[in-house]
């Protein structure tokens, strides 16, 4: 087990900066998530740690030491790739065997390993097939196997599941939370999934053009937003934005309650929410419109299935946020700043 | 109303049948007058004894091919023919699929190097041949000179002079000019293998030597099929660089099937031998593509 850490890293691909300055840091045994929109440099960092593309500037170590300019394979990393890239003409068990035959471990050893890797998945049964023969979910339990087999001191995982179907992922999702729980083991995930993100990681980095904008727990992130671009990126539908005379500030669309609904619990701030459209999902209702006194900005409410109060559309409603609900945001630069008064 | 009836009136480029047919007799024609004609008609005269003494269609069954194995130069021939089909093809697959690692490398002057790589296949064979003919020349050939001048020789090789070296010249100027193609082949090959199969093995821990033996190799496998395919088919069918080079000479060290055909039937007026001649690998070209399709298809459904 070991921790991760990059100082400074940069990376750039010709006239490209992919990664724009990061500093890093894993805890033992945690499990960390970048999280970001495609191209902000996730995978390259990803990539980088595991020793497949060497950083423009700066240092990674691996427990404390530096890795820099080492090759993947001096660097005791597993990774599992989005496509889990099997070796389509070796069956499941050589498949596992490989990295062992790689680093030299005896034949014995090397076929006790291997049913022991492919306990811990329960693949047993699979083990003479070829990848083409498998399901995805199976694919992927391969490629973990494949990936731990030789007992790695990091693992990189770099968008795992977004091959599998819907159903199968929320599968996948629990058996990877159990088997890192289990086995203990530093583990980096990469993902642009949202859901993944705040429902796995310990702690999430936030990644946009190549800088970590945030990194905490998934409340910390969802609650206490650094910047504008975390505070839109996180959530679905996105925090709800508005410009007052000199700031930004912003609530979610599930704190945005019509009146009578939270009135009770202490300090909160009234609106006047002109409803244009309804959008009815079943375990909530989407209301679209916005606030009267800042009538360009367009605003999402989310109410839970629990509140049954009629809704009509095209009038004003009165709709309130907790005062300790409001975010507030600079706004030239994004970035997060004291609550300021509010006077519309 | 007068442009509904316009617009709704069918004409005959609407039928895709009509269509389909027009697009395709061009390549048809072109196949049945140039391929298919000569081929029937080789089959035909291979059943007769016709020549250009005597141009009559005398069926007189296997009385042909009977005459044509009884000759000890076909023997020979047919010999020779595994014999260059072979070696060259051996040499063409680890050639190729060595250059083919370079080419798809990232370097500069990549695309001179490509360019150069793929002239002998480009080039018209029977002028590339010539040049080679220059080049094995036995007295003026520069490699002999070069080869004194270090002095590693102390007389002229005569490269297409004798059994040996002909044979040896031959294969080589043939590896020269089927080798672009088939690293092209391969190239194709390598560039399909997905990056992250090659990510994984370098994450895995193997050395470049266990990923090409391992990893890269097999997944090449069909791939170098298909250009052994058409090397060997090549090497079987086409005669430019023996009939050029040696004309299958010294004394019949170097003829091979193609060349034995052209010059029994054409060259001796044996029409009727010829076709024979020409006619007698091909159930063995047939069979063999058979087989290797079979393979690279099943490769293929990975």
């Amino acid at each position: 087990m070991a921790v991760v850490e990059v100082r400074g890293l940069r990376k750039e691909f010709g006239d490209v900066v992919a990664i724009d300055g990061v500093d890093l840091r894993s805890e033992e045994g945690e499990f960390l998530v970048l999280l970001g929109p495609s191209g902000c440099g996730k995978t390259t960092l990803l990539r980088m740690i595991a020793g497949l593309e060497q950083p423009t500037d700066g240092e990674i170590l691996l427990g404390d030491e530096d890795v820099v300019g080492l090759p993947p394979r001096a660097r005791r990393i597993a990774m599992v790739f989005q496509s889990y890239a099997l070796y389509p003409h070796m069956t499941v068990a050589n498949n596992i065997a490989f990295p062992l035959k790689a680093q030299g471990t005896d034949p014995a050893e090397r076929s006790v390993k291997v049913q022991w890797a492919a306990e811990l998945f329960g693949i047993e049964r699979l083990l003479h097939r070829r990848p083409r023969q498998l399901s995805g979910g199976e694919r992927q339990r391969v490629a973990l196997a494949r990936a731990l087999v030789r007992e790695p001191t990091v693992f990189l995982l770099d968008e795992p599941l977004s091959n599998l179907d819907a159903k199968l992922r929320a599968a996948a999702r629990d058996d990877l939370m159990e088997f890192q729980r289990r086995i203990g083991i530093t583990t980096i995930y990469v993902t642009h999934d949202q859901v993944e993100a705040m429902g796995m990681g310990d702690r999430i980095a936030v990644m946009n053009h190549g800088k970590v904008r945030q990194l905490g727990t998934p409340e910390e992130v969802y609650h206490h937003p650094a910047d504008v671009f975390v505070a839109q990126f996180l959530g679905s539908p996105p925090m709800n934005l508005l410009e007052a005379t000199n700031f930004l500030f912003g609530f979610r669309p599930e704190q945005f309650l019509p009146e009578g609904i939270a009135d009770h619990e202490g300090d909160r701030v009234p609106f006047t929410f002109h409803v244009n459209r309804i959008e009815y999902l079943g375990s909530e209702r989407y209301l679209y419109g916005h606030i009267r006194e800042y009538d360009e900005t367009k605003i999402i409410a989310m109410l839970p299935a629990t509140v049954t109060l009629p809704i009509a559309v095209d009038q004003n409603h009165k709709f309130s946020v907790a005062r300790d609900q409001l975010r507030f945001f600079d706004r030239d630069l994004g970035n997060k700043i004291p609550p300021q008064t509010l006077n519309p | 109303m007068t442009t509904t009836t316009a617009a709704r009136k069918r004409y005959l480029s609407d039928n895709p049948r009509f269509l389909a047919g027009l697009f395709m007799s061009p390549a048809v024609i072109y196949i049945i007058a140039l391929v298919g004609f000569p081929f029937v008609l080789a089959i035909i005269y291979s059943f007769t004894n016709i020549s250009t003494g005597n141009p009559e269609l005398d069926f007189v069954g296997f009385e042909t091919f009977r005459r044509v194995l009884a000759d000890p130069v076909f023997r020979e021939a047919l010999l020779n023919t595994f014999l260059f089909a072979v070696v060259a093809n051996l040499l063409v697959v680890v050639l190729a699929t060595a250059l083919a690692e370079v080419l798809i490398k990232d370097f500069k002057g990549k695309w001179l190097v490509r360019f150069l790589v793929l002239l002998p296949w480009v080039a018209p064979v029977s002028l590339a041949t010539i040049t080679w003919l220059w080049t094995l020349d036995s007295i003026f050939s520069p490699i002999d000179w070069v080869l004194r001048e270090l002095g590693l020789i102390t007389e002229n090789v005569y490269w297409l002079g004798r059994p040996g070296s002909a044979m040896g010249s031959v294969i080589a100027v043939q590896v020269w000019r089927i080798v672009p193609l088939a690293a092209v082949i391969v190239m194709a090959g390598l560039i399909a293998i997905p990056s992250e199969i090659n990510d994984a093995a370098a994450v895995d821990g193997a050395s470049s030597w266990r990923k090409r033996f391992q990893v890269t190799i097999p997944l090449l496998a069909p791939i170098i099929a298909v250009a052994v395919l058409f090397g060997v088919i090549l090497s079987i069918s086409d005669m430019s660089v023996v009939y050029v080079l040696t004309r299958g000479g010294p004394t019949n060290s170097t003829q091979v099937l193609s060349t034995w055909a052209f010059i029994k039937g054409i060259e001796g007026g044996a029409l009727g031998q010829g076709a024979a001649v020409a006619l007698f690998l091909l159930p063995v070209l047939i069979g063999i593509t058979a087989v290797v399709l079979r393979l690279a298809r099943r490769r293929e459904v990975l």
